[in-house]
């Protein structure tokens, strides 16, 4: 899998330089305060200025608006830290103890093959998105072929037991949404797949590069898990916040005069699943709320929501670059809106 | 940021998360059922950074700064990592509130995704302790019929509702608070006026027909008639 080494160049690459092997680094200047003054004390300076000035801190975002954001950034976060860790850990896991061989015999050895089996093998990992994105890039740095790793990474967060279970307490009256979510996430998954097959270049994915070689594998393990936390963390930080921000900004009342109309009833749920970024376990909730929008367009937010969301696309920009998360995410979301659309009409 | 920055940032995340868990605080923002998810993955986090941070001083005492390190410490962790102080800061310094009245004003009371199909007999007691769910569910899918002349009693936060009446509320939630969404309910009778919104109370009286419609989602709002009412402390928990 020489091919797919090649790809895993430095995450901070200039853009308009080519993949391939990477030139020596730049000699970066020193920082800015000299040796003695890093980042680190920059940071506790300002912590301890916020502990200093909590009271004014805490007056200033009093709204109830400027809180209720807090409180929903807050608990996005919360929500997500352990799927975040759990998908961290089993990613470290893949990549520092079980053989790329592993991975060879697991999966059919044509990729057109192995993208069925692979969006399957996610009924396996119950949790949501924010988890799968870290696995998914160890996948590949493991060699297995992109394709199929990104089908299991569309694949997992929808089709699982625990998010299928939820959705069928969520609509008791509706067992068909069960099915029609199973179904038209796992076409999606493959049709995704097998598109990246045909269409797809390797060097649109840039996974940030590792210094895991030359040392013990348990340090290896761990620095493994601190760096897919960083990358992946800080970008479901800004997913959280933008969620947030939707969370308060826009009030449901907006929404509701969308849901006759059902061309825009379709569209308006699928662009609300992406904004709101709600995870997995809990969007078949929100979908049963709206009850009045058709079962067809929730079928759409159900399908959409697990597979691109502000936060998914800020975490796949963290893990696979920029140039990949520009073209996979609107792909995937046209997908699955026709898909889930005409899975809906067959079996609703 | 260098990995002793990463390391630093991985101990505050974890120490929160821990924190916010091993403590009442969680449960403002996600489910109860979430707590040892949430103890273990703040207890891998702390591990994480006091492994990096260990790993970091050895190598700085020994003075072995080799080439790689060098690399490793100009480009390796991302500057959005820097973002991961946000979560500890809303965690340690301002830990928002549960949602309230505000949330409640912006979407419509969510009763019809929480439907119970099937309404045994009121637990006993007199008053009968239910939940503002529960009362608003049978109130309206179930006419009131289970409830029948029992005397109830329930507590939830004050929101204002249309014209300045104030409504019985509840969030319910699924996942976390992103997701949190209201039950409403009316009250009529002897019914608290001026209340400040956010104010909880705790409300005994019995099965009203009568039943409004919520501006926001055009659904219906179930009435309680209102016997006594009496304000309380929050609940530990103040979802559903």
């Amino acid at each position: 899998m020489s091919d797919v080494t090649a790809q895993t160049t430095d995450g901070h690459h200039h853009p308009a330089a080519p993949g391939g092997p990477t030139d020596p680094p730049p000699e970066k200047p020193r920082r800015l305060f000299g040796d003695r003054i890093g980042s680190v004390e920059v940071l506790t300076a300002v912590l301890v200025l916020l502990v200093v000035f909590r009271g004014p801190v805490s007056s200033a975002i009093s709204s109830p608006r400027l809180q209720t954001w807090t409180t929903v950034f807050v608990s996005v976060m919360v929500q997500a830290v352990p799927f975040l860790v759990f998908g961290v850990v089993l990613s470290a896991v893949i990549a520092v103890f079980v053989p790329p061989s592993f991975w060879a015999k697991a999966l059919p050895k044509h990729p057109a093959l192995a993208v069925p089996v692979a969006s399957v093998a996610g009924v396996v990992l119950p949790g949501c998105e924010c988890g799968s994105v870290p696995i998914a890039g160890s996948l590949i740095r493991r060699g297995v072929t992109p394709a199929a790793a990104l089908a299991f990474l569309l694949a997992a967060p929808a089709i699982n037991p625990i998010v299928l279970t939820a959705t069928a307490v969520a609509f008791p009256n509706n067992p068909e949404m069960v099915v029609g979510r199973g179904v038209a996430s796992l076409i999606v998954a493959m049709l995704m797949g097998w598109l990246w097959l045909r269409l797809g270049k390797a060097e649109w994915i840039r996974l940030p590069h590792r210094h895991d070689e030359g040392v013990g594998k348990l340090i290896a393990f761990w620095a493994a898990v601190r760096h897919d936390v960083i990358h992946a963390g800080g970008f479901l930080v800004v997913g959280a916040m933008a969620a947030a921000t939707i969370n308060v900004v826009v009030p449901e009342r907006w929404l509701l005069t969308l849901a006759d109309n059902p061309v825009l009833s379709v569209l308006a749920l699928a662009v609300l699943a992406v904004v709101l970024s709600i995870c997995s376990e809990a969007d078949a909730f929100v979908a049963a709320s709206l009850s009045q929008f058709s079962l067809t367009s929730r079928l759409v937010f159900l399908v959409v929501g697990p597979m691109v969301d502000l936060k998914l696309i800020s975490m796949q920009t963290g893990v696979f670059g920029r140039r990949f998360a520009t073209r996979f995410s609107p792909a995937t979301f046209a997908v699955a809106v026709l898909v889930a659309v005409g899975v809906g009409v067959v079996v609703l | 940021m260098n990995r002793q920055a990463q390391g630093v940032v991985l101990l505050l995340l974890g120490g929160a998360v821990l924190k916010a868990s091993l403590t009442d605080v969680y449960l403002r923002y996600v489910k109860e059922g979430l707590q040892p998810f949430l103890i273990a993955a703040g207890a891998v986090l702390v591990v994480a950074a006091v492994v990096t941070l260990a790993h970091d001083l050895r190598q700085q005492l020994r003075g072995t700064k080799n080439e790689k390190d060098s690399h490793d410490h100009s480009g390796h962790g991302p500057t959005v990592g820097w973002l991961l102080v946000l979560p500890v800061i809303g965690l340690l310094l301002v830990a928002p509130p549960a949602l309230g009245s505000f949330a409640a004003g912006q979407s419509g009371t969510a009763l019809s995704s929480q439907a119970i199909s099937d309404y045994p007999p009121l637990p006993p007691g007199d008053p009968a302790k239910i939940s503002v769910l529960e009362y608003a569910s049978r109130a309206i899918y179930d006419n009131g019929t289970s409830i029948g002349d029992r005397t109830v009693q329930m507590s939830g936060f004050v929101s204002p509702g249309v014209a300045g009446e104030l409504l019985l509320t509840r969030m319910i939630l699924s996942c976390c608070a992103a997701d949190g969404r209201p039950i409403k309910l009316g009250m009529t009778g002897g019914a608290p006026v001026d209340l400040p919104a956010d104010t909880w109370i705790e409300v005994t009286g019995k099965y009203s027909s009568k039943a409004g419609t919520d501006p926001v989602n055009g659904e219906q709002i179930p009435y309680i008639d209102v016997q006594t009412w009496v304000r309380i402390e929050p609940p530990r928990n103040q979802y559903q």
